[in-house]
């Protein structure tokens, strides 16, 4: 009982610094309906993650151009783990105004209120329709479409030609890509290695007619889905495809097995070329995925320009992004590091300057965006968490694709 | 503290506002940087908080919402609850294994160095304690090198002839493994749910992967707390030592009845900061699984973080902080009971009496 006096003095003390504290906290806005403008010249900041110095590099150099001519000031972040350090900004009061947004983040960034709606500003850029699919919630298009990538197959062609391969046996459906990857698993060297995650096998549940969500509802347990995984299953009991963490030793992602050669084929989009160069030995072709029971599949991924709804520049953010979205800049950003543009015409410029993509700019037409409705995220990670432990012989991918629908349906139920 | 007689008058008057006055940096730097910011939290697991506006005006964002996010956690079938419960389940088995692990371990240790027989024991004294001072960031990174799948730990096993597991994704749990090497697997007596997992599920032990947290977590840890026992060893006087040899007590009775009951508060001290430490484990997990796989290395405090930063559920994420908080007291409350001498022992959940001089 002694301690009680110091107790009560000390709570009176911290709880009057407590109102004092939050009473300050007069920096908070969150209306995205109308835009906010500040007039005369603003430093814009935006924070991007970047594949390496060359996308930083070509991002900079692009916004201090717009800077140059408006008079404004653009400031540049690199961020080393964008999710996280944009999910602090938010809290702050002063995030960054432009930033990269993924889109499977675009459902749980817009229902919290902290993307600032300007899509019907830029809606006349021509966009691919998939990419402006894949940034609107809701009903309503959020921002534009920074770039998008598509999923080929890569095939190591030193292996293919020893393996008696030509070009005659290039997969055009699953029965095609069992036998190919028969033929080139050898000794330490797997057929087909990818990534243990949806974002690699869904490719093949898209194929087979399935995927996670159709018209804003969970269709997990769509018969497609099972069909798809149960072929990747089929193929590692072959031992002619293992995830990436299956190979010895385990690679980072399918495109490090396939430069250090324990794959002679991968599926990856077209960053493949950046990561090639440290594996400058390895000559390799990209051809379209082969088409499953139900045709053809692929998964599209894209990020957009991002803008913060508590940002007081959104009127400059939106001018800024106007001039990074042209099929000009586009290309520019293409020959610096390799991304394709978000537009049909940049996307066929594109194509004809870099004949070897063929294969991801034909795959834009068909592919699936990823899933972006708000809730979903962690939803789909326990997913990504119980499919990386399937090999051969173990692993229940019927019970986690009814997880996946038990647990997706709760999720959107709110 | 001496109480100010009644009126506050008197040669000691001014004494008391001169003891606040001296304390009040302390005061303040605490509740500004301790207790606020635990209010503040408190107050946020009571809402629905998403982050983009301020928690504390309300409105839609930051409703408050009660106690509905703890009750989430027990009582709403779902993800969240799924998950958190396996978060549990994966720290207790953690906890089972590291805290006593570690304990005896350093205590080991610190027998060993404070022998007097041993040469260079302050060489041995800084190996034993060079993994305690590491960044745990730098050691979880060496480890994932030392235990992937082609990596040192493996080669050895291969070249002894014993299988090589593929550690980090590998969700079996220990106790499966163990039961099915007797052919039980999934047994119909198991199929209780409780919280929303099977009594199979609970039962897993930990999955490989979280083996090689818990190895590491024992090898860096035990370096400090065998600080703590070499202190508390030097403590003690020679005399009883002597006095023990002279009775023709062997090493073992020696520790078991003399050196042990003597160290018993450093004993509590180490038992305590280790159920505390493993309890919030968050490094380790953030650089070697992330949960991973099968979300057998989930843990409370890197699902907290996950539910605040990546899902933009603040209140939700609080409100496991608040509930590893309590189970943290709680434990540390049977821990005390237990390890307290058994004439002194009080009833676990009753008030103590007051003490009357």
């Amino acid at each position: 009982m002694r301690r009680t006096p110091i107790l009560a003095v000390a709570l009176a003390a911290t709880s009057a610094l407590a109102l004092s504290a939050c009473g300050g906290g007069g920096g908070f806005s969150s209306n995205s309906a109308t835009q906010n403008s500040k007039s005369g010249p603003v430093k814009l900041t935006m924070m991007i993650g970047s594949s390496g110095d060359a996308e930083t590099a070509a991002v900079k150099e692009a916004t201090s151009a717009w800077a140059k001519k408006t008079g404004n000031t653009v400031e540049v972040i690199a961020a080393s783990d964008l999710g996280q350090q944009l999910g602090q900004a938010f809290a702050s009061s002063s995030p960054p105004d432009l930033f990269y947004t993924d889109a499977s983040k675009i459902g749980t960034y817009a229902k919290a209120g902290n993307l600032f709606a300007y899509g019907d500003q830029v809606k006349d850029a021509g966009f691919v329709d998939s990419l402006v699919q894949s940034f609107t919630y809701d009903g309503k298009f959020y921002c534009a479409p920074k770039d998008s990538s598509t999923l080929g197959l890569q095939i190591n062609t030193d292996l293919w030609k020893k393996a008696g391969l030509t070009d005659a046996d290039i997969p055009k459906d699953w029965a095609g890509l069992e036998t190919v990857a028969k033929k080139l698993t050898s000794g330490n060297v797997t057929g087909l290695v990818i990534g243990n995650d949806i974002n690699r096998s869904g490719a093949f549940m898209k194929q087979a007619g399935g995927w996670v969500v159709t018209d804003g509802k969970m269709s997990a347990d769509a018969a497609g889905n099972l069909q798809g995984l149960q072929e990747v299953q089929k193929m590692m009991k072959d031992g002619s495809l293992k995830f990436n963490t299956q190979t010895k030793p385990a690679a980072g992602w399918g495109g490090e097995a396939f430069g250090k050669g324990l794959a002679a084929m991968t599926i990856e989009g077209n960053w493949i070329a950046g990561g090639m160069k440290d594996f400058p030995n390895i000559k390799y072709k990209t051809v379209e995925l082969p088409a499953g029971p139900a045709g053809k599949g692929t998964l599209t991924f894209t990020n957009c320009w991002g803008i913060a709804a508590k940002s007081p520049n959104q009127a400059q953010a939106v001018e800024l992004v106007k001039s990074l979205i042209t099929p000009e800049q586009q290309m520019k950003f293409a020959d610096a590091f390799g991304v394709m543009p978000s537009t049909t015409e940049g996307l066929k410029q594109f194509g004809e300057k870099y004949p070897d993509s063929k294969a991801f700019v034909d795959g834009a037409a068909y592919g699936q965006g990823p899933v972006n409705l708000a809730g979903l995220d962690e939803v789909i990670g326990k997913f990504n968490s119980q499919l990386g432990t399937m090999t051969g012989t173990s692993g229940d991918p019927k019970a986690w694709l009814s997880d996946l629908q038990k647990n997706g349906t709760a999720a959107l139920a709110g | 503290m001496r109480r100010t007689t009644p009126g506050g008058k008197g040669i000691r008057g001014r004494e008391g506002i001169a003891g606040w006055l001296f304390v009040s940096p302390m005061i303040i730097i605490l509740g500004l940087f301790l207790v606020i910011p635990v209010v503040m939290a408190l107050w946020v697991s009571l809402t629905n908080w998403n982050g983009s506006v301020n928690p504390f005006q309300g409105g839609p964002g930051a409703q408050f919402v009660g106690v509905r996010n703890y009750t989430d956690l027990f009582a709403k079938d779902g993800l969240t609850r799924s998950n958190f419960m396996q978060s549990i389940g994966n720290t207790f088995w953690y906890v089972l294994f590291v805290v006593p692990l570690q304990t005896a371990l350093a205590l080991g240790l610190a027998l060993l160095v404070n022998t007097k027989m041993l040469k260079a024991k302050g060489f041995f004294r800084t190996a034993f304690y060079f993994p305690s001072v590491t960044s745990s960031i730098a050691i979880s990174t060496v480890f994932l090198f030392l235990f992937s799948s082609t990596g040192a730990v493996n080669a050895l096993l291969g070249a002894i002839g014993l299988g090589q597991p593929n550690w980090f994704s590998d969700s079996r749990g220990l106790v499966h493994l163990l039961l099915g090497a007797v052919g039980v697997d999934n047994p119909s007596w198991a199929q209780g749910e409780v919280l929303g997992r099977t009594l199979w599920d609970w039962f897993s032990g930990p999955s490989v992967a979280l083996t090689v947290i818990i190895f590491l977590v024992v090898w860096t840890t035990s370096g400090t707390f065998m600080l703590m026992f070499i202190a508390a060893l030097q403590d003690l006087p020679v005399e009883v030592d002597e006095a023990a040899a002279l009775d023709g007590t062997s090493g073992w009775q020696k520790l078991r009845h003399v050196t042990i009951p003597m160290i018993r508060p450093t004993l509590f001290l180490v038992i305590t900061l280790g159920l505390i430490g493993t309890w919030q484990v968050f490094d380790q997990i953030y650089v070697m699984g992330k949960g991973n796989p099968d979300g057998t290395t989930l843990t409370p405090a890197y699902l907290s973080y996950q539910q605040s930063f990546g899902n933009f559920k603040y209140g939700s994420g609080a409100a496991m902080a608040f509930v590893v908080f309590a189970i943290i007291v709680v434990l540390t409350r049977i821990q005390r009971w237990a390890l307290s001498d058994k004439d002194e022992r009080r009833p676990l959940l009753r008030r103590r009496k007051a003490v009357t001089r």
